[in-house]
């Protein structure tokens, strides 16, 4: 097959607008991220907002009144890390298997179970939100229907578990996608010859189908880990503004004014995110060309 | 011999099309079995019955005296080289040979030592580190071979393994399935829908038309003693001729009566007299048993191919004597040359040369099927 690119001026003039999209909208505000965070407000060149990131303390009362001292940001930051691991954990769990039945079903199933799957993304993330706080309140949907059966309320709202539904909520699809897509054009031969080798259907997951599907893995746990941790407006709204996250931070510094440290905490996720992709990708490509 | 599998009135349908009617064949140890059938007449299908992927609707499998009817694919002790090979892409070359053995548990240096030692089998000592999507055709089709014979399968099945190589490697590949058969003494089973190699190949050929099978038998009888139009057509090529037994060792068509070899028919039983093209021999007309103009010439290297237009039904001959279009022939019908079947079914379908286009047909439907 011929490959793209390379003094190609179709192929150039095709790529044109995204190029120019690309530049305006994604290259020059990276740019201008870095440019803010390694300033101060005089534009003068600093590091004090990346230092003030891993330095900056706070006082935290606990319930029996001890006072212990904490780094602001580094605690905000593994909080929201946490639950971000959380939510893809889960998004993963529910959403593997259901790939992989996805996949094996009838073609008609099939487009019943995508529709499905994206139709809460035809509805806006704020209504999204807003509707899970009508479910998940003290008196909300969800306690009135376990009051129905006679069962104490469960105090949900405010809490992290809150949070977490919230997030896989809005992220499970882009965690089934690229499995699914992955898993549907997997060989049916390969999964046929790992029986005819003698592996049952548990050995076949565990030795074909899993790392045929690991690029898919990826691409999912990128896509749900990475807007789940970096996200603001859940935390809010389920959270009660209770589990303050990176997101939110950026968010407050930004709309206190505090552009060049906004940026600096936007900066420096940015760089931890890429990191982790960055090892991860590398790992999965050795599984999936080495062997052993 | 020793039978290793028994099918018994196997009968499959897909939506209501039945694709196996009514099966039974016995497989024998150590033999090089083939089935052939154009597509779309159920060898792929049968032989995904043996290896478990396909559930028959009616009948039983037996192996080695055992009934495995409902015995799942990865507990039958046959081992399957896929048509595009399977191999696994993630696995490099050793690996994907060492993956039965380590569904098994078997110890690291007994592993190491089947591995190197199937590798060197089909000729790829050395590739062990090799990703499997690096390797051409052949090496790919060699590396499915080692690793469908590392567990020591009783039977392996063979699904149209040459098809994706070109003709020149098929040769040599066939050559090679042949010696490791015969090497391991692995009962091997094989589709194809390619006459050529099954003739070269099998020990026993099973041909197969429309879920049904024709005729169980070697190469050899095969070729010489069709037993009906659909396989006289198939196997190679053959003038099949509307005629009638007169009696025991005389059978008149084409408007003559000929001294033929072939007996137990009724008296004047219609029947179909089979004529291959390389047993006509060629002489001056006055000589022939039949007269005929030629109508086309074509040089096919060996030999040329002729069609001749006998009393208006079309023979091919080969000849390795020149002749020219229009010119006047006669025909000449040694007793061994004419071969009477029984009229069947095919009867009248096949064995007429009078324009190639069936001929076309099948050769492309051949040649697409996947």
């Amino acid at each position: 097959m011929k490959k793209l690119g390379k003094s190609n001026s179709t192929t150039r003039m095709l790529l044109g607008p995204y190029s120019v999209w690309a530049a305006i909208f994604i290259i020059v505000p990276l740019l201008f991220i870095a440019y803010y965070a390694f300033t101060d407000n005089n534009f003068n060149f600093t590091l004090e907002n990346i230092t003030k990131f891993f330095t900056a303390t706070s006082q935290i009362t606990a319930d029996d009144g001890t006072i212990t001292e904490v780094r602001t940001y580094l605690m905000i930051f593994m909080r929201s890390l946490k639950l971000a691991i959380i939510s893809t954990v889960v998004c993963l769990l529910m959403g593997y298997p259901l790939a992989y039945i996805m996949a094996r079903a009838e073609e008609k199933t099939q487009r019943i179970m995508m529709t499905l799957i994206m139709i809460p993304m035809w509805m806006n993330f704020l209504i999204r939100t807003y509707a899970w706080m009508t479910i998940l309140q003290d008196t909300g949907i969800f306690n009135s229907i376990l009051g129905f059966f006679g069962i104490d309320p469960v105090h949900i709202i405010g809490t992290e578990g809150a949070v977490i539904i919230g997030m896989v909520y809005d992220y499970f699809p882009y965690m089934v996608l690229p499995i699914y897509s992955i898993m549907a054009k997997m060989d049916i031969r390969l999964i046929e010859a790992a029986h005819d080798l003698g592996c049952n259907s548990i050995a076949t997951l565990r030795r074909v189908i899993f790392p045929l599907s690991l690029p898919g893995v990826m691409s999912g746990i990128t896509m749900v880990l990475i807007p789940s941790i970096s996200t603001f407006y859940i935390s809010q709204k389920l959270g009660n503004g209770k589990f303050f996250l990176i997101g939110d931070a950026i968010e407050g510094q930004y709309v206190a004014n505090n552009l060049h440290f906004a940026a600096a905490i936007a900066f420096i996720l940015m760089i931890i995110l890429l990191v982790c992709m960055g090892i991860a990708n590398y790992f999965t490509s050795k599984r999936v060309y080495g062997g052993k | 011999m020793k039978k290793i599998i028994e099918l018994k009135n196997i009968t499959k349908a897909f939506d209501g099309e039945t694709v196996l009617n009514n099966i039974s064949l016995d497989i024998y140890d150590n033999e090089f079995l083939t089935l052939l059938g154009p597509s779309g007449c159920g060898k792929t299908t049968l032989l995904r019955i043996i290896s478990g992927f396909v559930q028959p609707d009616d009948g039983e499998i037996v192996f080695m005296g055992e009934d495995i009817t409902d015995v799942p694919p990865h507990k039958r002790n046959v081992n399957t080289v896929f048509q595009k090979y399977a191999l696994f892409p993630h696995l490099n070359v050793y690996e994907n040979v060492a993956f039965p053995l380590r569904e098994k548990k078997v110890p690291k240096d007994e592993i190491d030592k089947k591995v190197k030692e199937m590798l060197k089998l089909v000729m790829l000592s050395g590739f062990e580190k090799r990703n499997v999507t690096s390797l051409s055709g052949g090496q790919q089709q060699r590396v499915a071979i080692a690793r469908a014979l590392i567990n020591h399968p009783k039977v392996l099945l063979l699904d149209e393994p040459l098809s994706a190589l070109d003709l020149k490697l098929r040769k040599d590949m066939q050559q090679e399935l042949k010696n490791i058969q015969k090497s391991t003494g692995i009962t091997f089973v094989f589709v194809t829908h390619d006459q050529e190699e099954a003739l070269s190949m099998s020990d026993t050929i099973v041909v197969m038309s429309e879920g049904v099978i024709q005729q169980i038998g070697t190469p050899v009888d095969i070729y010489n003693e069709p037993e009906n139009a659909f396989v006289a057509d198939f196997i190679g090529e053959s003038n099949i001729i509307d005629g009638v037994m007169i009696k025991d060792g005389e059978a008149r068509f084409s408007g003559q009566t000929f001294p033929c070899l072939d007996k137990g028919f009724a008296p004047k039983e219609p029947v179909d007299i089979v004529i291959r093209p390389e047993d006509v021999d060629i002489v001056p007309v006055e000589k022939g048993m039949l007269e005929g103009i030629v109508t086309s010439v074509t040089f096919m290297g060996v030999h040329y191919e002729i069609i001749v237009d006998v009393k208006g039904f079309k023979w091919m001959i080969q000849t390795t004597d020149f002749v020219d279009v229009d010119e006047h022939i006669g025909i000449f019908l040694e007793p061994d040359a004419i071969h009477v079947m029984k009229k069947s079914k095919y009867s009248g379908m096949f064995g007429d040369y009078s324009s190639f286009s069936d001929e076309l047909e099948q050769l492309s439907v051949g040649g697409n099927e996947e």
